[in-house]
């Protein structure tokens, strides 16, 4: 229903350059192997929340509501149909008949009441608690003293959900993983080990799994969504590393990298003729930034934090990860709706940046501190911010440090007073502009341990942010991108962060594998939707 | 013997206690904050509190500890963070796979440090002496992750002899253990030169060698044998040279041992796979130097008791 704002973001993705392979439909049957380097932490869809696990969920659970294959594109799911009441603050949703759990109990409207109240319960230490907060009582269950009583079971295969204010994004929250639905008897068998044992009603079910070595989903046989997935089993192999995953890869032996290329491969991989068919580029709802600390002198000053915007070359920055990113000029990727392409931002200029300095009482410059993660390519990247700074007179050091201490740095208000966010931030929960204001600009981000590390807080900007997400009613969706478009660019001009790029993802698959290009590079179903993947005929 | 055996015993708990105290307040004085990973970047303040809460990891830190060792008294390792799981689960699932590497290294760097220390020692000073020490210098002193990665493209990807990392049968093992192995033979073809011709040169080598046995006889019953014995003590140290290099090597060739556990542990902060992995790893060092102190009196009994 609410799908207006998103038609162009489609229009988006079908414009996205790929160079796969032609699709020539659908086999059934094969298997494929991913690796990844890191174990697999957990797949309770209420817990799991890292680059690997969360496609992984998705192909063992379903929610309500989920997206298009390789689009950000919203869709029924579980539910077959809903309504939304005019005053936006009633949710009605009809559940699809005869859909089953791995364990062949049949689904209802009580295990969706079930698993919205497992999620916000306290003692399930659910990451995503926090999205259900539009859900009417969720106060009392995060802090154990009720339950969410928004949720009304009508009957079998209807339910309510009710929420306390309007929310325009919860369409989006129904769809994420941590809104799964989870058969009660199942999570109350396993208990806190039911990441390790997850009884889902989704595409796929765990066969195996040896911690450390190697997990295998077998297809549901009984999968509602009739022709899919497609292929028998998937195994995924944990503990490899990017560089031997490549190496395998090209060996034949592994289907899909699941941690990508590594850097030091990227270029000779990319330009070999040989793997051109098998690179897929696409998207990502991605931001990296510079964020500068208004908290902390001089950046209190609009003036320096645009002088800053001005010196940086961000073009050499993308030829130094060998151009795998797209300029950014302001906080939202031009995937997400409310990006506004006629906006021009601060364009690299030096000398005014200079100028504009000196206006603000800084003509020799100043000294400061550049935080940055310590991983490759940042501290690489965080030397060309640098030297750009030096350029207007600016001394950066740089602070290179573990991933986890600069987050802590940036959570306090008087520690970093530049970061550049490689590797650690932003990329969207959900295709929705909500999703990079609130805790990334907005005013709630701006505490102690919150992730609005350039701690830039507007009242008015949080006001308008507020009727924007109260705008659910789907005819006003144009009204409501407006709103956010407007919202991100007063914020680039007040230049609280300098948007450097929005990173570009390449999948590598092997030969063996097809299916459209965009489920390889799924915005959703990070890093690609599983279900969808087929082998090519006779491989 | 006994009371020596106790004794020891005695002082390996000890040494394992403080090595909980160390570990334990040096990981809680890491700046970064566990609970912040654990409940990831979305959450409101109240689900942080929650977990902090629940953990307990708002008590003081000496409660902290102390509950940690009753627990660890009682055998239980703790949950770890991020995965999830009872820590002993995770340890106990991948410990065979790093004795397996182990046992596989050691076999390795025995017999080529030995082999190419006892050929240094008897050709002392010749060009093949030259040579062989070189190769042990350079054993020493490659980077393991340097050597893991150039004997996988040699020998996996263009050679074709072995698997690309990974875990199975004997073929995998190979190039693990080899890379394990290449560098603490370096150290004992140079400890066991030094030591044969420490032997060669004493009465009964020339005694023997005036009775006329043959060279070969000698070298193989007379000097090795002796030679050896100062080489048994640094196999238990080596275990603790080991541990640090499986960290490296399990990486690299994918092969599913603590190493690997307490690698991926430390990038995300799991505090509770952190301390299980070093107390495993601190228990075998203590082991392994208490065989050997044992052993080296079994071979050698004019080794006394103090």
């Amino acid at each position: 229903m609410k799908k207006n704002w998103l038609k162009g973001t489609v229009a988006a993705i079908a414009l996205i350059a790929s160079f796969g392979t032609a699709n020539a439909g659908p086999n059934d049957g094969g298997s494929m192997v991913v690796t990844y380097k890191d174990d697999v932490s957990t797949l309770d869809p209420a817990i799991g929340y890292d680059w690997q696990n969360w496609s992984m969920i998705k192909s063992l659970f379903d929610s309500l509501l989920d997206y298009k294959p390789g689009t950000t594109e919203l869709t029924t799911d579980l539910a077959e149909s809903y309504t939304i009441s005019d005053d936006g603050l009633t949710y009605t949703f009809k559940l699809r008949n005869g859909v089953k759990f791995h364990n062949g109990r049949e689904m209802t409207a009580d295990d969706v009441k079930y698993s919205l109240d497992r999620v916000t319960n306290p003692k399930t230490q659910s990451p995503g608690a926090g999205f259900f907060a539009s859900v009417k009582g969720f106060d009392d269950a995060s802090d154990g003293s009720g339950h969410l009583s928004g949720v009304t079971v009508i009957d079998n295969n209807t339910v309510k959900i009710e929420l306390s204010r309007p929310d325009a994004t919860f369409l989006h929250v129904l769809a994420i993983n941590f809104a799964s639905i989870v058969p009660k008897e199942a999570v109350e068998k396993w208990g806190e080990d039911f990441g390790k044992h997850p009884v889902g009603t989704g595409a796929y079910s765990l066969g195996e799994w040896i911690l450390g070595q190697r997990l295998v989903f077998k297809k549901n046989a009984d999968y509602y969504h009739a022709g899919i997935p497609h292929l028998d089993e998937i195994i995924f192999e944990v503990g490899q590393e990017p560089l031997v995953a490549l190496l395998r890869l090209q060996n034949g032996e592994v289907d899909i990298a699941g941690d990508g290329i590594p850097p030091a491969k990227f270029l000779e991989v990319s330009k070999d003729p040989k793997y051109a068919d098998n690179i897929v580029e696409g998207s990502q709802l991605h931001t990296g930034y510079i964020s500068l600390n208004v908290k902390m002198k001089p950046f209190d000053d609009v003036k320096v934090r645009r002088a800053v915007n001005m010196a940086i070359n961000k073009d050499r920055i993308i030829r130094m990860i060998n151009g795998r990113a797209v300029v950014a000029n302001q906080p939202l990727p031009p995937l997400m709706p409310g990006y506004d392409p006629a906006y021009k931002g601060f364009a690299f200029d030096q000398a005014a940046a200079k100028a504009l300095l000196a206006e603000a009482g800084h003509a020799d410059g100043f000294t400061t501190e550049l935080y940055v993660a310590n991983t490759d390519p940042q501290p690489r990247i965080a030397q060309a911010i640098q030297q750009d700074l030096a350029a207007i007179g600016i001394k950066a050091e740089i602070k290179s440090l573990a991933q986890s201490n600069v987050i802590a740095a940036g959570g306090e208000d008087d520690q970093a007073p530049m970061i550049w966010s490689g590797g650690m931030a932003w990329i969207a929960d959900f295709p929705d502009p909500s999703n990079f204001y609130g805790p990334i600009l907005g005013c709630s981000g701006a505490v102690q341990g919150g992730w609005n590390w350039s701690w830039y807080c507007n009242p008015e900007l949080d006001k308008m942010a507020i009727e924007a997400d109260s705008m659910t009613d789907p005819a006003d969706a144009a009204k409501r991108e407006a709103a956010w478009k407007k919202i991100f660019t007063s914020i680039q001009d007040e230049a609280p962060w300098v948007p450097i790029f929005n990173e570009q993802r390449f999948t590598i698959r092997s030969e063996r594998l097809d299916g459209p290009d965009g489920i390889f590079v799924d915005p959703v179903h990070i890093p690609v939707h599983y279900d969808t993947v087929f082998v090519k005929d006779g491989m | 013997m006994l009371s020596h055996v106790i004794r020891r015993l005695f002082e390996a708990m000890l040494i394992l206690l403080g090595i909980t105290i160390v570990t334990y307040m040096l990981l809680y004085l890491f700046p970064a904050d566990p609970v912040r990973q654990i409940a990831g970047r979305s959450a409101t303040p109240e689900t942080v509190n929650n977990i902090r809460h629940q953990l307990g990891l708002d008590l003081p830190v000496y409660e902290q500890y102390w509950r940690y060792l009753t627990s660890l008294l009682q055998g239980d390792f703790g949950r770890s963070y991020i995965q999830k799981t009872e820590v002993a689960q995770l340890i106990w699932s991948r410990l065979p796979a790093s004795l397996l590497l182990m046992v596989a290294a050691i076999s390795v760097e025995l017999f080529l440090g030995l082999t190419m220390g006892v050929i240094s020692a008897v050709k002392r000073n010749s060009s093949v002496d030259n040579s062989l020490m070189v190769v042990s210098f350079v054993g020493v002193s490659a980077p393991q992750f340097v050597v893991g990665i150039l004997l996988l493209y040699v020998f996996a990807v263009q050679l074709g002899w072995f698997p690309i990392g990974g875990y199975g049968d004997a073929k995998h093992l190979v190039l693990p253990a080899l890379t394990l192995g290449l560098l603490g033979s370096g150290w004992y073809a140079r400890m066991m030169r030094s030591s044969m011709l420490n032997v060669l040169e004493q009465d009964f080598i020339r005694t023997a060698r005036a009775k006329g046995v043959s060279k070969f006889r000698v070298i193989l019953r007379h000097a090795v044998p002796n030679a050896l014995l100062p080489i048994i003590a640094m196999i238990g140290i080596d275990i603790g040279i080991f541990m640090s290099g499986i960290v490296v090597v399990e990486s690299v060739f994918g092969w599913p041992g603590i190493g690997q556990l307490a690698w991926q542990a430390i990038q995300r902060v799991d505090i509770p796979i952190i301390m299980g992995v070093t107390l495993v790893a601190a228990c075998s060092i203590v082991i392994g130097n208490f065989l050997a102190d044992i052993i080296a009196l079994f071979v050698d009994p004019r080794i006394k008791l103090k």
